[in-house]
């Protein structure tokens, strides 16, 4: 190995890694520094107790939890694209729904939580996805009009020149140039599909999830639980983003600069 | 009606629907190229020039008049044209390869992949990129897109080829690499070809025949014959003939700009 190589190892891996034991010896050291009990504040080493303890509810809810979001992101997909593929070849329609869109996008969400589990209460996957669509179809909508309505004139004509039908342009070459603003939008939509799956969870009584869970650790005061449930999200949410990423690299890879 | 001409535009009226109401661009426009000519066209901008060549490809209908391709009256785009623009738009997620096959897929989709590949091979060769056939679009300069944006004009065998400032956003060098390329492609291959430029070098070098056009609503104002034969070179433009034929055009430009009133 090469000296730039050892060093780009080291940038790469070494930081990062140290910059975390940092962080978790810190955080270990205040909480016995203070001498916090569980009921007030987690240390690092209680995790994975608090994990191992409760380790099958942690799969069963968690795989709640993901199906839920991933559910809730592919309707946003198809809403999202059908809203996107109307607006971006009408533009009446661009003009008659844009402000609807951006005025429902602006309420913040965590409103409508409560208002979708009043409505159809009980009904715990049904509101869930559901809340995981509203939460992030906006971005995609937006992304595939606007990559639409972009799509330079010359586009359109090498093929309409030749007597195409929209259909085979829209395939052949619309379709495939919104790919990568599609997939920019997707990585939002994708941490907003978990946002709101999670604050449903939470705030819906008697739910499942790990929403559900981590309001167990809170109503008994669990820290190392409720953490624990912190971590399993993160864990979940990069998993789900680099499903994301590597999609991107398959479909749309070519966009990459070098 | 017997029509002979390849290309052949009759009383064609043009105009937009705008804001301000209707902006007539073609008035009762006529023009006719022989089947395997090549006629330039230059006038001001803005005087209706691309819409000569959407009416021409069948993308836009004429409000008056009739365009016929080899006798046949234009009512929709048809596969016997090729068109390339000032912008050279490549499918930047396809090899160069098959952005030239691309309209294939549309004008010969039973032909199959072999003969396509044989054919933008064909072509790929005469403009020097047979190399560069694997390569993505976004690894060319200007001058080879356009180039490969030829190719793709021109790989279903058109009849017309349509050409609308293909060059216009080229440095200088590279352009007249083009013409040369053009001239060569225009040698091996048949079409006829309607160009619009802005270059009036580029018009003689490549043209049989130069057409001006006022301002709009354009009309033909002043048509040129360019008395060089089949193998010019760019030399050829700096002789004393060719300097009093630009000198002509020039003036003739200068008169449809509006800035100048008796044409010499
Ligand atoms: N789709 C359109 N709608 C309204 N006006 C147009 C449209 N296309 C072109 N025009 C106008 O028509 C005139 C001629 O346009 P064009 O044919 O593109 O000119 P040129 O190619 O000679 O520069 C210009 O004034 C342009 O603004
Ligand atoms: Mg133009």
């Amino acid at each position: 190995m090469s000296q730039s190589r050892v060093n780009e190892v080291l940038r790469r891996i070494l930081a990062p890694t140290i910059a975390m034991v940092v962080l978790l010896v810190l955080w270990e050291w205040l909480v016995w520094y203070k001498g916090w009990p569980n009921y007030k504040m987690a240390s690092p080493s209680d995790l994975w107790p608090a994990f191992w303890k409760f380790r099958g509810l942690f799969f069963e809810l968690g795989w709640d939890t993901l199906w839920r979001t991933v559910a809730g992101l592919a309707i946003s997909i198809v809403v999202g694209t059908l809203l996107g593929m109307v607006m971006g070849f009408s533009r009446i329609a661009r003009e008659a729904l844009y402000p609807i869109l951006v005025g429902f996008n602006a309420i913040p969400k965590a409103t409508v939580v409560p208002v979708v589990a009043l409505m159809l209460i009980g009904l715990h996957d049904l509101n869930t996805v559901l809340i995981a669509f509203l939460i992030s179809f906006f971005p995609i909508a937006v992304s595939v009009s606007i990559g639409l309505s972009t799509l330079e004139p010359e586009y359109r004509d090498i093929l309409r020149s030749l007597g195409a039908s929209k259909f085979t342009i829209f395939i052949k070459i619309a379709l495939p140039k919104t790919l990568p603003e599609f997939f920019g939008a997707l990585k939002v939509a994708v941490t907003l599909a978990f946002i709101g799956t999670n604050l449903m969870e939470i705030v819906e009584p008697h739910g499942r999830g790990l929403g559900h869970l981590f309001d167990s650790g809170k109503i008994s005061a669990d820290y190392p639980l409720m953490f624990a449930v912190l971590i399993a999200l993160a864990v979940l949410g990069i998993f789900l983003y680099y499903v994301v990423i590597v999609l991107e690299r398959i479909f749309a890879g070519w966009a990459e600069r070098e | 009606m017997q029509v002979k001409a390849q290309i052949h535009l009759e009383g064609v009226s043009h105009s937009y629907l705008t804001a301000d109401g209707r902006l007539p661009v073609l008035k009762d426009f006529s023009l006719s190229v022989q089947k395997g000519g090549f006629t330039a066209v230059v006038g001001p901008s803005g005087c209706g020039k691309s819409t000569l060549t959407r009416l021409i490809a069948g993308l836009i209908r004429p409000d008056k008049g009739e365009i016929y391709l080899a006798g046949e009256k234009v009512t929709s785009p048809r596969p016997t044209v090729g068109m390339a623009f000032q912008n050279p738009v490549m499918l930047e997620w396809r090899s160069v390869l098959k952005n030239v096959t691309l309209p294939l897929e549309i004008v010969a989709p039973r032909k199959p992949w072999q003969k396509r590949k044989e054919r933008a091979r064909e072509l790929l060769r005469m403009v020097s990129l047979v190399d560069f056939e694997d390569k993505r679009p976004s690894e060319l300069s200007g001058g080879m897109r356009q180039r490969v944006s030829l190719c793709r004009a021109l790989v279903h065998n058109p009849e017309v080829l349509v050409l609308d400032e293909p060059f216009g956003a080229l440095d200088a060098f590279t352009r007249e690499e083009l013409w040369q390329v053009m001239r060569s492609l225009r040698k091996e291959e048949a079409f006829t070809c309607v160009l619009i430029t802005h270059d009036l070098r580029e018009s003689v070098f490549l043209s049989d025949e130069v057409v001006v056009l006022s301002d709009r609503p354009a009309e033909i104002q002043h048509v040129a014959k360019v008395p060089f034969g089949e193998n010019r070179k760019l030399s050829d433009l700096y002789t004393g003939e060719s300097t009093e034929l630009l000198a002509g055009l020039r003036n003739q430009i200068e008169v449809a700009q509006g800035n100048a009133k008796e044409p010499q």
